[in-house]
């Protein structure tokens, strides 16, 4: 339970008017509402799931409401991302946000942190919330928002996500687990692929972020059993919810009997981000590269060039270069390809594609190993979209 | 003996693309094992190179994480369900 002072709040006539609903319920009733806005919850992230929390938050009456992003409205967010419309594209997310929260509930503080959360500024800017939410994509942010939380003594209401799939918990609540009790390490770069690579259905967010937001409004309250202990599983595809025992570990870096951790870390280092980019880039420099203009050039002065796009079907189905050959990455990297690779070749000059760059120059390696040697589009479809051909859709 | 397992998403492409399998052995361990047996792909998503269990995989016997029971030497029913639940961190 938090117990946030509520001697001084009040609520206007509006106020009462708005939050009738929630008045006439006993658990909630005028003293649950002044504490609702009695309190204050920092959002990390206004993405897929920070954007229907928020909403709920603000709707629901939590008083002062702190947003963390440093991002703008791309198209590709709205699929989920109900936070923000379509006018808002191109335009930064932390206005987008915070404009539409204000338009739900104008009895509201939103604070607007326009930053990248750091190991720099995160205890800062966590120190003056009662909870926190943790809405980021990335391992290394996730840690530290762990690890502030933990540090600063605040409750971390947990939820990711992964294609239909979610997870939703309460961390350091109480004297509960946290997030490195759960998972003390996190993967490797590139084992998990994010939503950008791997896709995630709209809604999945909606739901995920709808828990966080309950259980948000759970402890404010100090009402109900939270998932403090438990993590919860969740299935879209099969609708399925299942909960696992989630138990403290006295051995833990930051929250255990004999901490380590006892101020925040290099987060990229503790997530091997430095050594996976340095050798990322050595693979694409081992890679020869070609502009998406010289590759047009090239394309309209010789018959002799052969592209092979190795994204997956569904990606060359909505968008791609006309005249390429579609052979997925998996198909490189499992062994048939490579040969289908070897035949369409035949002597002729190779460029590889897909996305970004990324996938190709995987396939590019593979490609080499086996004898065959090609150049990589640098930035992908998306630079052939940027450079050559805007009706091309940068799916 | 024969248990199931439930393959989280993540790991299914180094699963034959499946949800769930009847697996044989009387430890987590020996499942464990009669697992990466048949799809040897999946091994290193489960075990480091001096063969432990990876820190951003858990696995659970029915509600409970393995670490808390005996670890892979954990005994399992053929009424048990055996998940692997892995680190996810997207959310954007």
């Amino acid at each position: 339970m938090l117990h946030p002072d509520t001697s001084t709040i009040e609520l206007s006539k509006d106020e009462l008017e708005r939050y009738s609903r929630h008045l006439i319920l006993p658990e909630v009733g005028l003293e649950g509402q002044k504490k609702l806005k009695a309190a204050s919850v920092l959002c990390v992230g206004t993405g897929g799931l920070g954007a229907p929390l928020t909403m709920y938050l603000a709707a629901a009456g939590v008083g002062r409401i702190g947003l963390v992003d440093f991002d703008v409205v791309d198209a590709s967010n709205l699929q989920r991302q109900i936070i923000h419309g379509t006018s808002w594209i191109g335009k930064p997310k932390l206005d987008s946000a915070a404009d539409r929260l204000a338009e739900i509930n104008p009895h509201l503080q939103i604070d607007r942190y326009p930053v990248r959360l750091s190991s720099e500024n995160a205890l800062d800017i966590c120190r003056d919330y009662d909870l926190i939410i943790d809405g980021t994509d990335n391992f290394p942010t996730r840690y530290l928002v762990n690890d502030a939380c933990v540090l600063l003594g605040k409750p971390n209401v947990y939820g990711s996500i992964f294609r239909f799939e979610g997870q939703a918990t309460v961390f350091h609540y109480e004297d509960g687990p946290c997030y490195r009790c759960l998972y003390p390490e996190p993967p490797p770069p590139g084992l998990v692929p994010s939503c950008a690579e791997g896709g995630v259905l709209g809604i999945l967010p909606g739901i995920i972020g709808v828990i966080q937001a309950t259980e948000a409004v759970k402890i404010i309250l100090g009402i109900g059993t939270t998932l403090k202990g438990r993590l919860m599983l969740y299935d879209a595809l099969n609708m399925k919810f299942r909960e696992l025992k989630l138990r403290k570990n006295p051995e833990c870096p930051v929250c255990g009997n004999h901490p380590t951790v006892t101020s925040l870390i290099d987060y990229e280092e503790f997530c091997g981000i430095p050594q996976a980019r340095a050798e990322e880039e050595a693979a694409q420099a081992a890679v020869g590269e070609i502009t998406a203009t010289d590759l047009k050039r090239l394309l309209d002065h010789s018959a002799d060039v052969v592209v092979i796009d190795v994204r997956n079907p569904d990606e060359y189905a909505a968008a791609r270069i006309p005249g390429t050959k579609l052979i997925p990455l998996s198909e490189i990297e499992r062994g048939p390809g490579v040969e289908q690779v070897r035949t369409l070749v035949n002597g002729s000059d190779l460029v590889v594609h897909c996305r970004s760059g990324m996938r190709s120059a995987k396939a590019l390696q593979i490609l080499q190993q086996a004898g065959i040697s090609g150049k990589n589009l640098k930035g992908g479809i998306h630079a052939w979209s940027d450079e050559v051909d805007p009706s091309v859709p940068k799916v | 003996m024969s248990v199931k397992v439930l393959i989280p998403s993540p790991l299914r492409r180094y699963a034959g693309n499946l949800e769930s399998l009847e697996l044989e052995g009387q430890s987590v361990g020996e499942v464990l094992n009669d697992l990466t047996g048949r799809y040897s792909d999946l091994k290193k998503h489960l075990y480091s190179e001096d063969g432990k269990l990876r820190n951003f995989v858990n696995v659970y016997v029915n509600d409970e994480d393995i670490r808390d029971l005996q670890q892979q030497q954990t005994s399992v029913q053929p009424t048990d369900v055996i998940s692997i639940v892995p680190s996810i961190a997207g959310g954007y």
